[in-house]
């Protein structure tokens, strides 16, 4: 037996310290619940830092708005598949959550009246679908890096307890599937300890690393999944990747969509602004899933740009270049580093690229998570990582950092409510789960031969990229399954050579490719299974017929897919239609 | 793909197994169409030796994990083009900070400094319903000082930080003071000078200008510590 690890008891334990997380750290710790934040990075390192156009809510401040709009273009950009009990909560709610986080001193662009800057973006549209409406509120193309530096210095001020470079490992539940805590890891010095608390939430962002190119930065390894899966907790939606239409061909490193809110035209090799073709409505401003296919298909058929004919331009050259220095620096910055090309001269190289994972732990809309019709105590989740579900089977730009806000609070609240009825100590903590998180540490250390983790790791990237990408076949969905499950067999026995205690990198990527796989197994089968295209999944068999239109089959696909680790079983369950308050959104045929 | 060989020289130290620091000659082959950042190179490098440490998250310029020491320069690893850098490209830990292993540096005291200052809104009137109203222009002396991604390169750099770095505040945490008072919707400036009316909080900072030369986000700190030394003056007078 392994010697006594260390307990540390608290309230509340948030893995995570993205928006998601800081925004339910700061209720609770305004509350007054000792509560412990967890982050493998220092907190505005996360990766929410990297978000870039803007966070929607329908204050209206250039032209009319109103939330049941917005709620109107979340169900069609989600295809339907997401639950308008939750849709409704995040768009109604919006307005609150945006203003609070002005009040904490987000340095938000302003208009000539002093209000909150607010810009066009992708599927947001004013009277239920009628024409672009400016929604997206933004701090330049910085918002994201805005937001979480406000969020943290917020919860500096309310004396937030940090556990910075700490590496949660494995979730605890005791014989009842209650969640007690979390095994975490300190990264500086290999110590484990034992996060012991009434409520747990995850909110550890996405898993964007399971494919080879992605805008995700490399601590998006999907550990949240990893653990709940361990701990017998299914996934929701995982077929469902967003590929953004616009990363720097090569780099993968994103151009936000807020370029084209701008004003920014895709052209193919003939210099064509090809999205006329696809959506005459909204053009380049169309839903994401619908742009980054129209750019395939036009990659596809022999208008692609370059020597290779392999991406296709995004050009801005015809904006003022006041406008670009005042509302899109960083992407000028980013475009010269990365691309080689300044966007005021030259049109920018750009590519789909796997950007956001639609999935994840399934949870309602007060972050509680939930399997089946029950809830599973003291566990929570919110944000990236969570599927509650608000995105259904595609994202609509800004409306991920508007839910790390609106979701990162109501789950502090389930949390402060569940806290203040839970007995007052704490129980004996069951071992099993903890004794399972140390063998896979143990097992590590004592490997001295076995896959090296890079390989692996390509392995399973490379499996992904090509088998459920932007467009996906029967046939390679079928040969995907086989091969991620010969790479989960690489992962049982990776071997690293460093056994250093000390700050050992090696170690914490290969723990976190033990998560990673588990989200790229959840994807592959899930995807595999699922006969229709919808959003982000699109399947060739899937056929374009009017019973099916755009190969959508609501008789028999309008359901949430769950994928169970222990067998790779699946199992569905329905999508709820109905709104708190609000008309349901009827089902349609999409089209922008 | 075209490959070229780039020749490293790094600082290594594990405390786990070395009695002491040491630099290590290395090279690895890198694909010069993809991977043309020192970043991944080190990425590379990692493939052949494991053990080799430092933080890396966005690869983009904006997390501010992977500051360091190349060249004799502090810069992110993530948008510094190996093209321009000498061979064999020296690569040390950010300087005057303790070392916990090879590239990794214990930080605490930078972010000790960041917190010193304060970094949140002050305001304790009651919000309005709506957002409170800032102007273009208002919001404009923000530009500058809000896009700072605390990587440490200028306080690292700076030769007032390395000897005091328990009661200079530095660049960073100074650039950050400025951005709260600065902001119009902030109502603690008095309370802020008061604090840093210090002969070592503030005044410590000689105009030496190394934080400028290094920002990777070509921020200005002496600008900003002498519109705070400016601000001094006037209340005084
Ligand atoms: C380049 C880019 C641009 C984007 N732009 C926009 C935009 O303009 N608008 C929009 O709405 N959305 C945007 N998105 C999406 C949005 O930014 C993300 O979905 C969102 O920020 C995720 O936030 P999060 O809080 O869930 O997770 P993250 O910010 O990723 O934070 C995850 C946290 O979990 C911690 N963590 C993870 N695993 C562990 C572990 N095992 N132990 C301890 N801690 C752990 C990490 O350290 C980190 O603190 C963008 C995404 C990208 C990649
Ligand atoms: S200008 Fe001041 S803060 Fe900047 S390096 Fe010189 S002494 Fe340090
Ligand atoms: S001012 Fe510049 S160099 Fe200093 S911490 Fe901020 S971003 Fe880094
Ligand atoms: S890795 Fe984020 S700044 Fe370089």
């Amino acid at each position: 037996m392994t010697k006594a690890i260390p307990v540390r008891k608290f309230d509340a334990i948030i893995v995570g310290a993205g928006g998601a997380g800081l925004r339910a750290a700061l209720q609770l710790s305004e509350a007054g619940m000792k509560t412990a934040v967890l982050s493998k990075v220092f907190p505005t390192r996360s990766h929410t830092v990297a978000a870039q156009g803007g966070v929607s809510a329908s204050l209206g401040n250039s032209e009319p708005d109103h939330w049941t709009w917005h709620m109107y273009d979340t169900v069609k950009g989600s295809d339907w598949l997401g639950d308008q009990d939750a849709i409704e909560f995040m768009c109604r709610e919006a307005p609150n959550v945006v203003i609070e986080l002005e009040h904490y001193g987000m340095p938000f662009d302003r208009n000539s009246d002093g209000t909150i800057y607010q810009r066009p973006f992708g599927g947001h549209m004013s009277n239920f679908g009628e024409k672009p409406v400016r929604r997206a509120c933004a701090a330049a193309d910085r918002t994201g890096h805005a937001m979480l530096h406000a969020l943290y210095q917020r919860n500096v001020r309310a004396n937030t307890q940090f556990f910075v470079e700490w590496m949660a490992l494995d979730l605890i539940r005791d014989e009842k599937g209650n969640v007690q805590g979390v095994v975490a890891m300190e990264m500086e010095t290999s110590e484990i300890v034992i996060f012991q608390a009434k409520a747990t939430l995850f909110a550890t962002g996405g898993a964007g690393r399971i494919y080879s190119s992605s805008t995700n930065a490399f601590i998006n390894t999907g550990d949240g999944l990893g653990m709940a899966a361990r701990a017998g907790v299914p996934l929701e939606d995982m077929e469902f990747w967003q590929f953004h239409p616009t990363g720097v061909a090569g780099a993968g490193v994103l151009i936000t969509e807020g370029v084209r809110g701008e004003g920014g035209i895709l052209r193919n090799s003939d210099g064509e602004r090809f999205m006329e073709r696809y959506a005459p409505n909204a053009k380049d401003l169309a839903s994401r899933d619908v742009v980054s296919r129209a750019m395939v298909t036009e990659i596809n058929e022999g208008r692609g740009c370059g020597p290779n004919k392999d991406h296709v331009l995004l050009d801005i050259t015809h904006l003022d270049p006041e406008v670009i220095m005042s509302k899109l620096p960083g992407i000028r910055e980013i475009s010269i580093k990365f691309a080689g090309v300044d966007p005021i001269k030259a049109p920018i190289p750009v590519v789909p690229t796997c950007h956001y994972q639609m999935g994840g732990i399934p949870t309602n809309y007060k972050g509680e998570v939930v399997v089946g019709a029950e809830i599973v105590k003291g566990f929570y989740a919110a944000g990236e990582c969570a599927c509650a579900s608000v995105h259904g089977a595609n994202r609509l730009g800004t409306n991920s950092l508007l839910d790390l806000l609106v979701f990162g609070k109501s789950s502090g609240n389930s949390m402060i409510d569940f806290i203040k009825s839970a007995p007052k100590d704490l129980p004996e903590v069951a071992m099993a789960d903890v004794e399972r998180s140390v063998a896979r540490v143990a097992r590590l250390d004592n490997q001295t031969n076995g896959t090296n983790v890079n390989d692996a790791r390509l392995a399973m990237q490379r499996t992904m990229q090509a088998h459920a990408g932007v467009f996906r076949f029967n046939d390679m969905l079928k040969e995907g399954v086989k091969k991620i499950l010969e790479v989960e067999q690489m992962v049982k026995t990776t071997m690293i050579a460093d056994k250093s205690k000390t700050f050992n990198t090696a170690r914490l990527e290969a723990l976190e490719l033990e998560n990673l796989i588990e989200v790229a197994k959840a994807t592959m089968i899930s995807a595999e299974a699922r006969k229709e295209s919808r959003g982000a999944h699109v399947r060739d068999d899937a056929l374009d017929v009017p019973e099916t239109p755009n190969g959508r089959d609501d008789a028999n696909w309008l359901k949430h897919t769950l994928w169970h680790r222990e067998d790779n079983r699946l199992e569905y369950k329905p999508v709820n239609l109905q709104p708190l308050t609000a008309p349901s959104v009827a089902l349609k045929t999409r089209s922008y | 793909m075209t490959t070229q060989s780039v020749k490293f020289r790094v600082y290594r130290y594990d405390p786990d197994k070395d009695a002491k620091p040491y630099m290590q000659d290395i090279s690895v082959e890198v694909d010069t169409t993809t991977e043309r950042k020192l970043l991944d190179a080190l990425v590379k490098l990692k493939v052949v030796d494991e053990s080799l440490s430092f933080r890396r998250s966005c690869r983009e310029g904006v997390c501010g994990s992977d500051a360091m020491n190349i060249n004799g320069k502090n810069g992110l690893a993530c948008i510094t083009d190996i093209d321009t850098l000498k061979q064999p490209i020296e690569v040390r830990p950010l300087p005057g900070l303790p070392v916990i292993r090879d590239l990794i540096v214990d930080m605490t005291q930078f972010f000790k400094q960041y917190h010193s200052i304060k970094p949140y809104v002050i305001n304790d009137s009651p919000a309005p319903d709506r957002e409170r109203l800032q102007s273009q222009e208002d919001r404009k002396e923000l530009d500058g000082l809000y896009e700072c991604i605390l990587c440490a390169c200028c306080s690292t750099s700076c030769p007032s930080f390395w000897w005091n770095p328990d009661k200079f505040v530095g660049p960073a945490g100074l650039l950050a003071a400025y951005r709260f008072i600065a902001d119009t919707r902030d109502e603690a400036t008095s309370q802020r000078l008061d604090d840093l009316e210090d002969p070592y909080r503030l005044f410590r900072c000689h105009s030496i200008m190394n934080c400028v030369d290094v920002c990777p986000k070509e921020l200005n700190p002496t600008k900003a510590i002498g519109k705070i030394k400016d601000l001094m003056v006037k209340r005084i007078s």
